[in-house]
């Protein structure tokens, strides 16, 4: 019923925002205004504790608490947070020149309490998802002076500044092990960030001051009152009605329509979240959801032909689905990080669409009659996911593959996925740093539990000659080099096409009128980025 | 009635036992929680430590019985997203959600008994066919339509009402709720009307089918020729003996507008128990999904039990237990 629910819901948010355009411009106390901003956040943030769970929805609120030691930009960039500069000595050491800065408790921000952080991060009791995968490479520090730290690793890490992206600074005066509900009601929730906290209620609201103290600019907002609306229709309502100032993740649906609407302003921009179909590479024998054309049972499995894939990729019409599906929200692509990304391939396009081609490489590979082939999805995690595999579906169906469709609640879906059940099925990948191995080391990766590699590989795509030049990067501290490694690696596996890329989801955020939103790629929505239009 | 008593008390704690076992094999059936939390790039390490700190681990029996036990002595587990007593974290979200409905069913009560009586004793007049007519929409307009049609007109056109949330609270018995404030009212007022829309229409047409089938009762008449006041007749006679169907509709539908507010819920963002659960659902959050419905299970049984005794009031032939 709920499935249902929402997709209805996402319906009516169309006829709603149709309604909309004629409406007249809300009263609104200007006063209160020019000191709070409302935020409309899309999902739940489950703890305040920092390192509680590594989650985008968590990241985005902590941020305005508490600061990292290294920040990005708005476009991605790595920027001096709490550290004012991050140096490789050698192969295995790492100095970080700290900045002056204050907790909110009045304490100074000093190499302890980084030296404390790293400790604690692995020690967060029933953690659901740890942000030790960010520090564990880190196997011990030292203390030159207090603005002076080394950091030390076991192995040649060069990617250590982008994995501290994910860590924020807790002070060495909070003691043994602070318990998360602590965070939670406030008694811990100290940072260096330029906002205070004031109170947390799960699932409703987070209520944050100006930190007068902060060491970056002063912040323009006095208070912010950080919201949580995840119905869509209703975000878009609140930001229409002037409840709220800004709200994130605005359904494409209802993009058109607010285009027009003089009630708002849009911000977006091409994030690194990538949407694709994995293949099943992990089965030899026959593939479960692919058959021949009358549903005969195969000898072998097609997806391990490259024809095949290749096939399977040239029958998908990008532009088609970006503009009719996503609303242009998105971006075809062929790789997991953006255009503008420091290992972006700016040669390697997205697939175009040729099902002319798609044909005779499949009659190439041996099946001139097609195949019967059933596309798996989840229908409440990505964008328009259902939809997405509905599309796809109908252009497979042009080359002679005989598709259908199904789609199956998250829940259920992330169990089945990560056991091989399916043979083409549909997920995304965000890289919330950029950092250019993460997506090849997670996902292309021949999976390897206990190396950490391969850990999101649900389609078991190995490649030993990929393998060899991903294991190279990893360990090359010279950025420029590395970038050549990852590069090289990244063109040699989608060559190979180990999944069929669609397209980049697109950020969005609507403010109300007279504000304005510095699109982040990070997908984070930060209250300093919020500007009144003058 | 004691015997009544202790049977209806051993009858609930088997609908609650029976209920907490089809959860445990139901939420182990669909998928695994530590697959939708855990970090995608987690390696194998972390991802076993986190399936022991989740206690998943063991066998399913075993999490049964250590739920149980866990149980009786009051600690219904922890949140696996919240890392908080999952009792604690419905209880943070239960005064949201019970004010909510008890407005609603006030209105529903407010606005139906009244409007309902009135289509009774004029059921061919202009206003008694259009009070029918309306309680049609009521009954088939889905609620999130018109929710969202609420927070369009209201809100987004006219301006006069706040679009979502809940606005501010105050402190009464420690307790934050929203009734007591202005603005807390003023969020309250939609989301209230939009949950009750249905109740309101189906309390009115109870009230007027007992009307129409209570007028021409010969007790009525007799009242009539008595020489009794139309006020005395239509309050004491009609409507205290058309009361029992609109009390056991109106326990009935509390209990299911408490359990069931979520549209509403996610519509308006109104941070209650219902957007909890569907959350919890989401990520397979069993302790949560175990002791809401364990909570919901108790809020039916007790209300029933307050609907049975309440008949007994409203009509002294009802009696709790039949002597065999």
């Amino acid at each position: 019923m709920v499935w249902g629910l929402r997709a209805s819901a996402r319906a009516i948010a169309i006829l709603a925002a149709t309604s909309l355009t004629a409406a007249g411009l809300p009263a609104v106390g200007m006063s209160a205004w020019a000191q709070t901003l409302t935020i409309a956040s899309s999902a739940p943030v489950t703890a305040m504790d920092p390192h509680y769970h590594t989650l985008t929805p968590n990241e985005s609120a902590h941020a305005h608490i508490y600061d990292r030691l290294i920040d990005t930009d708005a476009d991605g960039n790595l920027i001096p947070g709490l550290a004012l500069s991050w140096i490789a000595k050698d192969d295995l050491t790492w100095e970080l020149k700290l900045r002056e800065a204050k907790f909110h408790d009045g304490t100074p921000f000093t190499a302890e309490d980084v030296v404390y952080t790293l400790a604690r991060v692995p020690r967060v009791k029933n953690s659901p998802a740890s942000f030790q995968i960010y520090t564990r490479s880190v196997v011990a520090t030292e203390i030159i002076d207090p603005h002076t730290i080394l950091l030390k690793t076991a192995t040649p890490y060069p990617i250590l500044p982008y994995d501290l992206l994910q860590v924020f600074m807790i002070p060495h005066t909070l003691g043994a092990d602070p318990a998360t509900e602590d965070f939670n009601n406030g008694k811990h929730a100290i940072g260096t960030g330029p906002f205070r906290f004031v109170s947390y209620q799960p699932g409703n609201r987070i209520l944050m001051d100006r930190n007068d103290t902060y060491w970056g600019a002063k912040p323009y907002w006095e208070h912010v009152d950080y919201r949580i609306i995840s119905n869509e229709a209703a975000r878009t309502a609140a930001v229409l009605s002037g409840d709220v100032g800004v709200i994130e993740f605005v359904p494409p649906a209802d993009l058109t329509k607010l285009r027009g609407d003089a009630r708002v302003s849009l911000s977006e921009v091409v994030s690194n979240r990538s949407i694709y179909l994995w293949l099943d590479h992990a089965h030899t024998g026959p593939s479960a959801f692919v058959t021949g054309p009358n549903g005969e049972v195969l000898d072998k499995n097609p997806l391990k032909d490259l024809r095949v894939r290749q096939a399977l990729s040239l029958a998908v019409n990008r532009a088609g689905i970006v503009d009719r599906v996503m609303e242009g929200a998105a971006l075809p692509t062929k790789q997991y990080l953006r255009p503008g990304n420091r290992v972006h391939i700016d040669s390697l396009k997205a697939d175009p669409y040729q099902p002319d081609r798609a044909k005779a490489l499949l009659a190439e590979a041996g099946y001139p009659n097609g195949l019967r082939m059933t596309i798996h999805g989840p229908n409440d995690r990505y964008v328009n996911d259902s939809k997405i595999i509905q599309a796809v579906a109908q252009m497979w169906q042009r080359i002679g593959v005989q598709t259908t469709v199904e789609t199956i609640p998250w829940s259920s879906y992330a169990t089945r996925a990560g056991k091989q059940e399916f043979s083409a099925f549909l997920l995304g990948w965000g890289v919330a740093g950029g950092e250019g191995t993460n997506p090849l080391r997670a996902q292309l990766a021949t999976w390897n539990p206990e190396r950490g590699l391969g850990t999101a590989n649900r389609g078991r795509y190995s490649n030993p000659a990929f393998d060899a030049l991903l294991d190279k990067a990893m360990v090359t501290m010279d950025t420029g080099a590395r970038d050549a490694l990852v590069k090289q690696a990244t063109q040699l596996a989608m060559d190979d096409v180990p999944v069929i890329m669609l397209h980049l989801q697109k950020n969005i955020w609507a403010t109300r009128k007279g504000l304005t939103y510095r699109a982040r790629v990070d997908e984070e929505t930060r209250a300093t980025d919020v500007m009144e239009v003058k | 009635m004691l015997t009544w008593f202790v049977r209806r008390l051993f009858q609930a704690s088997f609908v609650v036992l029976a209920m907490t076992l089809i959860v445990f094999i139901g939420v182990h059936v669909i998928g695994n929680p530590v697959d939708i939390l855990i970090s995608p790039e987690a390696d194998q390490a972390e991802r076993a430590r986190v399936i022991a700190d989740f206690g998943l681990d063991q066998p399913l029996w075993k999490q049964y019985a250590l739920f149980l036990n866990g149980a009786l002595h009051g600690d219904l587990g922890r949140s696996f997203v919240f890392n908080e007593p999952a009792l604690r974290l419905i209880g943070g979200r239960m005064p949201a959600t019970l004010e909510l409905a008890v407005t609603a069913v006030l209105m529903s009560v407010c606005f139906g008994v009244p409007l309902g009586l009135y289509a009774g004793l004029k059921p061919d007049g202009f206003l008694g066919r259009s009070i029918m007519a309306g309680s049609i929409l009521g009954f088939s307009l889905p609620t999130f339509w018109v929710g969202l049609m609420l927070i369009m007109v209201f809100a987004v056109q006219l301006g006069w009402l706040p679009s979502t949330g809940r606005g501010t609270t105050a402190a009464l018995f420690g307790i934050q709720w929203s009734f007591l404030t202005w603005d807390g009212l003023r969020h309250m007022f939609m989301p209230a009307l939009n949950l009750s829309l249905f109740n309101i229409s189906l309390v009115m047409r109870l009230t007027r089918a007992g009307v129409r089938e209570t007028l021409p009762m010969d007790y009525i008449k007799f009242a009539r020729a008595k020489g009794l006041s139309p006020a005395r007749v239509i309050f004491v006679h009609v409507l205290k003996n058309i009361m029992i169907p609109v009390v056991t509709v109106v326990g009935l539908e509390l209990g299911s507008t408490i359990a069931f507010a979520v549209v509403t819920e996610s519509v308006f963002a109104w941070p209650g128990m219902g957007k909890l659960i569907i959350d919890s659902i989401n990520v397979l959050d069993r302790p949560v999904i175990v002791a809401y419905l364990m909570m919901i299970v108790l809020l039916f049984i007790t209300i029933n039990l307050v609907v049975d005794i309440l008949y007994t009031i409203l009509d002294p032939r009802v009696r709790l237990e039949t002597k065999a």
